[in-house]
């Protein structure tokens, strides 16, 4: 079964001169949230403003060293606080999603030629993905040990 | 596999709607047949009046460009048993982003205009003439832009740039990596002329890799890698303008070798 | 007189109270492919000062053109020469070819390729650079340009991104011509239907040359894109000019059944074997040479597709063929090539059977018929690309120069339209810069035909016919009557169903009233032009009683060079009928002689050298 349109035929019309109506669909302000892709799209440039934070973040903590044992001790309480801490780990996952997404796209962006073929991508990005690590689990036993 | 699916179509006719509606036909799923079977089947038998572009069928021409289920597709290369198995309907409509004429027909001339912007030609200082025989290009010469030579003009990439569809004046993905494939080619010398236009908002500047684009091209073209790579060189050409003599295009060179 | 905002067009009045808006050009292209560029290329290089417009039904990368993969053929190496690339197309068209047409067309042709490549094509090279050539069915040497295996394509986006830089060539994307306008046995223009508004405008033109390419779409299986309807063939027939060698179609031996996706003779140059459905390589049985592991040209699976094409017909009945839902089938077997070299040198090969037929041809067989590929015939011309209508032209596929005589050889036709594309060009913008002003005399036409198109197709009401119905049955019966194999018989009942089926046209009723970009209109008059070409090759085949090259007859098996060294011209009767007549084909250094293949390939070439020398 499939349905049809009824036509009545009408008497015809004139064409539309040069330009007939063309129907322009809008574009929704929150065009963003119609598609997975696009959302995450959207958090990937939102995580720069977590990479900010946590730049200033350091900054602070720098300024607070610089201020002596009651400014670092001072820091040190609110960054206990459970809102920091929480903001803090939310910085986490979108620094390291900035990271991840990052890593793979620059590839497409340098191209790298050797012996007369482009380098597949996976050996772009798999270097960074191990500096990323040895460097992390550097700090890592720097700051634990 | 179902032996029925409902295509779910957007219909437009300028003459009678003001805005497109939907309007569902039950078509057969046979293996081979692809979405564009299917709006053939209709327009020959159930309703001569769907409208719709398509030529090759063969994913070539790239003339039958539609949205199906939301997502940017040749109806060419898309089999109806794709989503016969889901057991769901088919929903077509026109390319994103576009003015619509009729049905699923769009507004072509502003893509084509931006393609030209870009302009797609070989330039160069001097022709050598045809006595002296061809332009001499490796195979490694060749492979560095051939990637992004692959273009056969769909639009799909224009239906899933959200730039495109927020500011209809960014000239777009394939016209940015049709210049780069001539920015890449050895025997090119024009692209300090094309920089000069695309170097701009509206050019490669507009874009904020999004990356959609490369997903949604049948052809592998990979233009958001073209226009990344596109930035790059502009940003360099434009260090480098602050050192070279005036006029000389060094980057080419660079490209060259 | 009201000028309208796009600069171009004004309202004339016509004398009869109507207005039909107008607007005028030195040199107009029907059709924007290869030949269509090339041609407005040419004509803005000749004279700079004139003004140039393309009208096209579909925008012009669209084009057919686009969808060509093997190669373009021309001159390229030391141990190559024009004599030989005039000689493998004279005999492969079975000596139909008019020689002098030839011998240009092989000086040319490396030329005009040449020039493509300065102008950007990504031809395939050489490790030191230079363009590299391959291997070609029919051809003896190497001398097939090749960029990937998707040719066409690139050419035709190097063709139209070159002609976004010259001003002078403007176009009209998405328009339909309906109609050429004559008067004074002169062309002044066309009517043409813009198909975005549905506005008829007469596009008056000093010159007028078509390049709307072939008419495969009026078979049943063939590789042509649906735009191939042969406009530009019915176009030239109803106003007055002859269609040459209509009944030479060429089958190409592979395609894919059911959407007719051509495999290309690449992957036969490559290596691949055709086998029947026991597995042997069938072809040896019809005197195209004896199986060898690699490929040899001009035998084997290298034969010139005709043969190919017959070779198939004969398996079919003697039962040797596979049976699928879409018809019998015989398999392509590429495995023994290797993944390797299938990705570097077949690549849209693999694609296309992956993406269409759900088929890897690293691992399984690839099965394959023979489809309509090429229309050897056309709108006749001359060897600069005029037709005997003054100020129409034509070249590419439209066009019967004619170099391809009986049988176009692979790799030919894309030349054909860069050499007669900027011949005809070059030939229409000196025409036109010879010719006054034009004055409108034919508005009237014009008005005329809009009202035609008003009357016969979008008021009308009562319509019994679909355009499907009619379109399907054209297709069954030209199939059954003038395919790979004709006789008597079959043709003239043909001949007489397409007949019925043109009076059936009149009846035809459109869903589609709409003004906007009406689709049903323009197949209806699509369906209109195939039925007037259909005619036009049934009529042919029925009156030449022989075989040559594309045209089998089983009544009529030998070639009958005393009666049929000569083009067949179709003329227009009065009622709409065909009227043929003769015109000897031009022989200039190779008098005919047999096409052989194989081993035997080797002697007439040698004997034709001496005796020239």
């Amino acid at each position: 079964m499939s349905a049809t349109r009824q036509q009545t035929i009408r008497p015809a019309p004139a064409y539309t001169e040069f330009h007939p109506r063309w129907y322009r669909p809008r574009v929704s302000v929150y065009w963003w949230l119609g598609e997975w892709h696009y959302l995450k799209f959207i958090l990937r440039e939102l995580s720069s403003v977590f990479v900010a934070w946590f730049v200033v973040e350091t900054l602070l903590l720098i300024k607070a060293l610089r201020g002596g044992p009651e400014a670092y001790a001072h820091f040190l309480q609110i960054m206990q606080n459970p809102a920091m801490i929480a903001l803090n780990i939310i910085s986490l996952f979108f620094i390291v999603f900035h990271t991840i997404t990052w890593f793979n796209l620059a590839p497409s962006a340098t191209p790298v030629r050797m012996g007369g073929k482009r380098l597949p991508d996976v050996m772009i990005s798999a270097p960074a993905y191990v500096a990323w690590a040895v460097v992390s689990a550097f700090i890592c036993w720097m700051v634990l040990r | 596999m179902a032996d029925n699916i409902v295509l779910e179509i957007a219909r437009y006719s300028p003459e009678s709607d003001h805005e497109p509606h939907f309007e569902c036909y039950e078509v057969p799923v046979r293996r081979e047949w692809v979405v564009l079977d299917a709006l053939n089947h209709i327009k020959d038998t159930v309703d001569g009046s769907l409208t719709y572009r398509w030529s090759c069928r063969m994913g070539i021409c790239g003339s039958c460009g539609m949205m199906v289920n939301g997502e940017p597709k040749l109806t060419c290369a898309t089999f109806l048993s794709t989503y016969a198995r889901n057991g769901s309907k088919v929903r077509v409509e026109p390319l994103r982003y576009f003015p619509i004429i009729r049905d699923l027909v769009t507004e072509l001339g502003g893509f084509v205009s931006k393609l030209k912007k870009a302009k797609p030609w070989l330039i160069r200082d001097l022709e050598q003439p045809l006595s002296q025989g061809e332009y001499l290009q490796t195979p490694e010469q060749l492979d560095r832009y051939k990637q992004f030579s692959m273009c056969i003009n769909c639009t799909l990439c224009y239906a899933a740039c959200p730039v495109v569809g927020l500011d209809p004046i960014f000239i777009g993905p394939a016209a940015i990596a049709l210049a780069q494939r001539y920015n890449m080619d050895s025997r090119d010398q024009g692209s300090a002329e094309r920089t000069a236009v695309l170097a701009h908002p509206d050019g490669v500047w507009g874009c904020t890799f999004v990356g959609e684009c490369t997903r949604v091209c049948p052809k592998h073209v990979d233009p958001a890698g073209a226009i990344q790579q596109y930035k790059i060189a502009a940003v360099l050409d434009w260090l480098k303008s602050f050192v070279t003599p005036r006029g000389r295009d060094v980057s080419n060179q660079a490209a060259n070798d | 007189m009201r000028t309208c905002p796009t600069l171009r067009c004004s309202h004339r009045p016509c004398g009869r109270g109507e207005s039909v808006e107008s607007s005028s050009h030195d040199v107009l292209l029907v059709g924007g492919g290869g030949a269509g560029l090339r041609a407005a290329i040419a004509a803005a290089e000749v004279n700079p000062k004139l003004n140039i417009a393309v009208v096209s039904k579909v925008y012009p990368m669209r084009s057919h053109t686009v969808s060509a993969e093997g190669g373009a053929a021309g001159v390229a190496k030391p141990d190559d020469s024009l004599d030989e690339h005039a000689y493998d197309t004279i005999s492969g068209g079975d000596w139909l070819s008019d020689q002098d047409a030839v011998e240009e067309f092989v000086r040319e042709a490396p030329l005009e390729l040449l020039q493509l490549e300065h102008w950007g094509c990504p031809w395939n090279r050489e490790p030191d650079g230079h363009i590299a050539v391959r291997a070609f069915g029919g051809m003896k040497k190497k001398r097939t340009w090749f960029a990937a295996d998707k040719t066409g394509f690139h050419m035709l986006h190097t063709l139209f991104q070159t002609t976004l830089k010259y001003q002078p060539i403007s176009r009209y994307d998405e328009w339909f011509v309906t109609r050429l306008l004559v008067e004074d046995g002169r062309i002044r223009g066309v009517v043409a239907i813009e198909l975005m508004s549905g506005k008829i405008q007469a596009i008056f033109a000093k010159s007028v040359i078509l390049c709307t390419g072939g008419c495969g779409r009026v078979f049943p299986f063939t590789t042509n894109a649906n735009i191939k309807n042969g406009d530009g063939m019915a176009l030239a027939f109803r106003a007055g000019a002859p269609l040459k060698d209509t009944e030479f179609v060429q089958y190409h031996p592979t395609g894919l059944p059911f959407t007719g996706i051509l495999i290309t003779e690449a992957a036969r140059a490559e290596g691949g074997y055709m086998l029947n459905k026991d597995g042997y390589r069938y072809l040896q049985d019809y005197n195209l040479g004896k199986p060898e592991p690699k490929p040899v040209l001009r035998s084997m699976e290298l034969g010139p597709r005709d043969r190919l094409s017959q070779a198939f017909v004969h398996e079919e009945r003697k039962g040797r063929t596979v049976p699928t839902p879409y018809g019998p089938v015989v398999h392509l077997d590429l495995r023994h090539l290797g993944e390797k070299l299938i990705n570097a040198k077949l690549p849209f090969v693999r694609e296309l059977c992956q993406k269409y037929q759900n088929i890897d041809p690293v691992r399984e067989l690839i099965p394959v018929r023979p489809v309509v590929h090429y229309m050897m015939g056309g709108v006749g011309t001359d060897i600069h690309g005029a037709t005997p209508l003054q100020g129409l032209f034509a070249a590419g596929e439209v066009a019967c120069v004619s170099i391809n005589g009986a049988n176009r050889l692979g790799s030919n036709s894309l030349a054909e339209c860069l050499v007669f594309g900027a011949r005809a060009g070059r030939a229409a913008a000196e025409y036109a810069s010879r010719q006054p002003a034009a004055n409108g005399a034919a508005l009237a036409q014009a008005a005329d035909e809009e009202r035609r198109l008003k009357t016969e197709f979008l008021d009308k009401t009562g319509g019994r016919e679909r355009i499907a119905t009619i379109r399907t049955e054209m297709q069954a019966s030209i199939e059954n009557s003038a395919g790979i194999y004709r006789e008597q018989a079959s043709l003239a009942e043909g001949l007489h169903k397409m007949l019925e089926l043109q009076e059936r046209f009149k009846d035809i009723n459109l869903d589609d009233r709409s003004h906007t970009f009406n689709t049903e209109l323009e197949s209806a008059l699509e369906l209109g032009f195939m039925l007037d070409v259909a005619q036009s090759i049934v009529t042919s085949a029925l009156h030449r009683t022989e075989s040559r090259g594309a045209h089998q007859r089983t009544d009529f098996p030998m070639r009958n060079d005393e009666r049929f060294l000569a083009h067949s011209l179709v003329y227009r009767n009065f009622d709409g009928s065909g009227r043929v007549e003769y015109s000897p084909v031009k022989i200039t250094r190779w008098p005919p002689a047999e096409r052989v293949y194989g081993q035997q390939a080797q002697e007439p070439q040698q004997q034709a050298a001496k005796r020239v020398s």
